[in-house]
């Protein structure tokens, strides 16, 4: 049995820590006089992302071919562990202030973590769909963490029940792929088909779609992604910022390991111009009605929800490409994204006020006079998300475009393009009301305290990422 | 025509029946029995199938633990008058729905058209497949990793619901 | 084979025909001479005092979601259980994991006082 110790770590560790160790020492101790469980926490997913940061170059697969170890796993691993991380920091405050902070909170964020590798490290159906539901479940439970206000409650139910129908496509579509190939396994599954030994090509072909179906759903694109606004206006906004950062880079990470598989899969059934020209068709629909949405919002919060679907599309043309460029073109956004969306969601949170106002675009009027540092770092982050260079997302966007090109897609960069700019309009217009208008008398102190060592992680690496836009695909070492 | 292929359809009418019966009762004390019918007509597919393990876990866990959750929700919500919950669907949704379902069953009516050979009978090796022997051998050898994994998602739900339902985790400890 | 399952489909159906046949005859043989009495809730004699529709609390679903979880986890052990010779010593160590992971979950249910009636 070839068993790769030292590249299987992080999942090994995050295992034991979370489920053996973290439980038992919850078990003792009380769900809100503790600062135990919280550094322990932190610590398990720092010990994680360092490992896994070690693992990068360690590439192989473990546990009977059920997962790969190192590589682009690895990568995602260190963006889930650090996202995690920061949105750890960030929550401490924030849950304290609604008065709403338990351990358990805590516990619910490394699990879905955990998930979230389980999710890129698959390379068996079975895998990928603990994955899914571990994450998921987690999600349910945290959006509806502040269980006396209705509008958490209604944001946890609606994304359960929108989440498990999406569980119902995947694992359907999970099922007939293995009717037509009698595999689970992505690289046998690839085998029989490139072999052209699958049996029913109907169902090959159906089981792919309900399979793009169900993960379309996880990433919110169109015409999956009416849960989105109102589950992530709901949730807690520590909750939001994670969840629609690393939660949809994590579908990310599937969608690119799986498409690995259907890509080739539908080109026996000479489908896969179709498939493409269908993916494209949702990208381009996704960032059009994300961004255009977007406009028309006067919640920040719900005004992000809609530029996280616009950014879902975004990214979904570099797996449209289906090239290895592509591919890193979708990986180095992930980290984009993750660092300028999180960014926002956090000073959102911070001066969200305890009844829940003071997140209407109106109430950021003259921010930089009151908070010029969240002012000026709200900018850098809505510079970003905007693909202003020389900002993280700037670089992002040409990647994906450049990839989208290559590969003939032309018009899918123009609609790119131009959704792009409809999206400066109302993340340009949120900075103009911060800097040139009447301040806002009702604006709350906000102290920053922990999250602020978020936030300023979070603005060094949209600034480095675009100066030096190779740290991500050169930790692969080529 | 074998004996399968009859017990086959027969459990499969009674399937898509009770399940038919579920969504249009407008009693939820009748739908949540429907539904109890179906989980055990689905047992029985199984069965024909050779999946005795699946089937038995089908009856047990299904018709057994999560009808009791579904009973338990319907006592929580407390309806009064029955008929309240039974809100009768719009001729849009229903129009929408039933040509949802109608694309997707000429779907797989073409696949089963198009498939090359017969769907009417087992592989070769499904009776050996389905014996609880046959899944407890991959599942501890092959499967092993996954199954590990499922006793982190269990614990997490575990977990959620104690957050979700326990009134006051403030008083606990 | 099939073949098995013969003698369980005769139970079945024996216990499906006795079942109806005995409220069918009822309903058939039996004299309907309704009261005001007859139709009243049976309460051991006691005169109803009020609807028994009662919303009832969460607890009860709580005891019943853990139920299920680990209904679950005792479903993953019979298949173990059927192999356990031919699994050995490593079949024991995968299913203590799983177990240790579970029985963590359990220490912390008592521990928070979730299976607490109060």
């Amino acid at each position: 049995m070839n068993f790769d110790i030292l590249g299987s770590l992080p999942l090994i560790v995050i295992w034991l820590a979370l489920g053996v160790v973290g439980i038992i020492i919850q078990a003792f101790v009380r769900s809100d006089s503790t600062r135990l469980v919280y550094g322990y926490y932190i610590g398990t997913l720092v010990t994680t992302g360092l490992l896994a940061a070690a693992t990068i170059s360690n590439q192989g697969t473990a546990f009977g071919g059920m997962v790969t170890l190192g590589g682009w796993a690895a990568v995602f691993d260190l963006l889930f562990c650090g996202a995690g991380v920061m949105a750890m920091l960030a929550a401490q405050a924030y849950l304290g202030r609604f008065n709403s902070e338990l351990d358990e909170f805590y516990t619910m964020l490394v699990s879905s973590v955990a998930g979230m590798m389980l999710m890129a490290h698959a390379r068996n159906l079975v895998v990928l769909f603990v994955g899914i539901e571990l994450m998921s479940i987690s999600f349910y439970i945290m959006a509806g963490f502040f269980r006396s206000r209705d509008k958490s409650l209604e944001s946890a139910m609606k994304y359960f029940l929108l989440g498990a129908f999406a569980t119902g496509f995947l694992v359907y579509g999970m099922a007939l792929l293995y009717g037509a190939t009698g595999t689970l396994d992505y690289s046998v599954m690839l085998k029989v088909i490139a072999a052209g030994t699958a049996r029913f090509p109907v169902l090959l072909a159906l089981g792919a779609v309900l399979l793009t179906i169900g993960l379309s759903f996880k990433i919110a694109a169109f015409p999956f992604h009416q849960w989105a606004p109102d589950v992530y206006e709901g949730a807690p906004t520590v909750v939001t910022a994670f969840m629609s950062t690393a939660g949809k880079a994590a579908a990310f990470s599937a969608f690119l390991a799986v498409f690995g598989v259907i890509m080739p899969m539908v080109k026996v059934a000479s489908m896969t111009p179709t498939l493409q020209l269908v993916l494209a068709v949702i990208s381009a629909a996704t960032m059009l009605i994300g961004n255009i949405t977007a406009v028309a919002q006067t919640n920040v919060k719900r005004m992000l929800a809609y530029s996280s679907v616009a950014h879902a599309g975004y990214m979904l043309m570099g797996i449209v490409a289906g090239t290895t460029f592509g591919q890193s073109a979708v990986v180095y956004y992930a980290f984009a994204y993750t660092f300028m969306q999180l960014g926002a969601f956090i000073i959102v949170g911070l001066l969200e006020r305890e009844d829940e106002t003071s997140l209407m675009i109106s109430d950021y009027s003259g921010l930089y006079r009151k908070h010029g540092v969240f002012a000026a770092m709200m900018a850098v982050f809505m510079f970003s998300l905007a693909g202003i260079p020389p900002f993280a997302g700037f670089f992002g966007k040409y990647m994906l475009f450049y990839a989208a090109i290559e590969s003939g897609f032309t018009w899918l960069t123009i609609v790119a393009v131009a959704s792009s700019v409809i999206s400066v309009w109302f993340y340009l217009g949120l900075i103009v009301k911060m800097y040139f208008s009447e301040p806002n008398p009702e604006t709350h102190e906000a102290n920053a305290g922990l999250a602020g060592i978020s936030l300023a992680v979070c603005t060094v690496a949209v600034i480095l990422l675009g100066i030096m836009p190779r740290i991500i695909t050169g930790m692969l070492g080529n | 025509m074998n004996i399968q292929v009859i017990l086959f359809s027969v459990f499969a009418i009674g399937a898509v029946a009770s399940a038919i019966a579920t969504i249009s009762s407008r009693n939820p004390v009748a739908s949540a029995m429907s539904l109890v019918a179906h989980f055990f007509m689905l047992a029985g597919l199984y069965l024909t199938l050779e999946a005795q393990f699946v089937a038995a876990v089908q009856v047990l866990v299904y018709a057994g633990a999560i009808m009791v959750l579904v009973v338990f929700v319907i006592l929580l919500l407390n309806l009064g008058k029955e008929q309240q919950l039974a809100e009768r669907g719009s001729v849009i949704r229903l129009t929408l729905g039933s040509f949802t379902a109608g694309l997707f069953a000429l779907v797989i009516i073409l696949a089963l058209v198009a498939s090359p050979t017969g769907l009417n009978h087992l592989a070769m090796n499904a009776v050996d497949i389905g014996t609880t022997e046959a899944i407890g051998q991959s599942l501890f050898t092959q499967y092993l990793f996954p199954f590990e994994s499922v006793s982190l998602l269990l614990l997490a739900a575990l977990i959620g619901a104690v957050i979700l339902a326990k009134r006051s985790m403030k008083e606990g400890a | 084979m099939l073949g098995a399952y013969v003698p369980l489909i005769v139970m079945i159906l024996i216990g499906v025909i006795f079942g109806v046949s005995n409220i069918v005859l009822a309903e058939w043989l039996g004299p309907r001479r309704s009261t005001r009495a007859k139709l009243s809730t049976y309460e051991s004699g006691m005169e109803p005092v009020k609807s028994a529709r009662e919303r009832f609390t969460v607890k009860f679903y709580l005891v019943a979601m853990m139920f299920i979880l680990f209904d679950i986890e005792i479903i993953f052990m019979y298949p173990w259980a059927v192999q356990f010779r031919e699994l050995g010593m490593y079949g024991f160590t995968a299913m203590i994991l799983f177990m240790v992971l579970l029985f963590a979950g359990y220490l912390y249910v008592v521990k928070k006082g979730a299976l607490k009636w109060d």
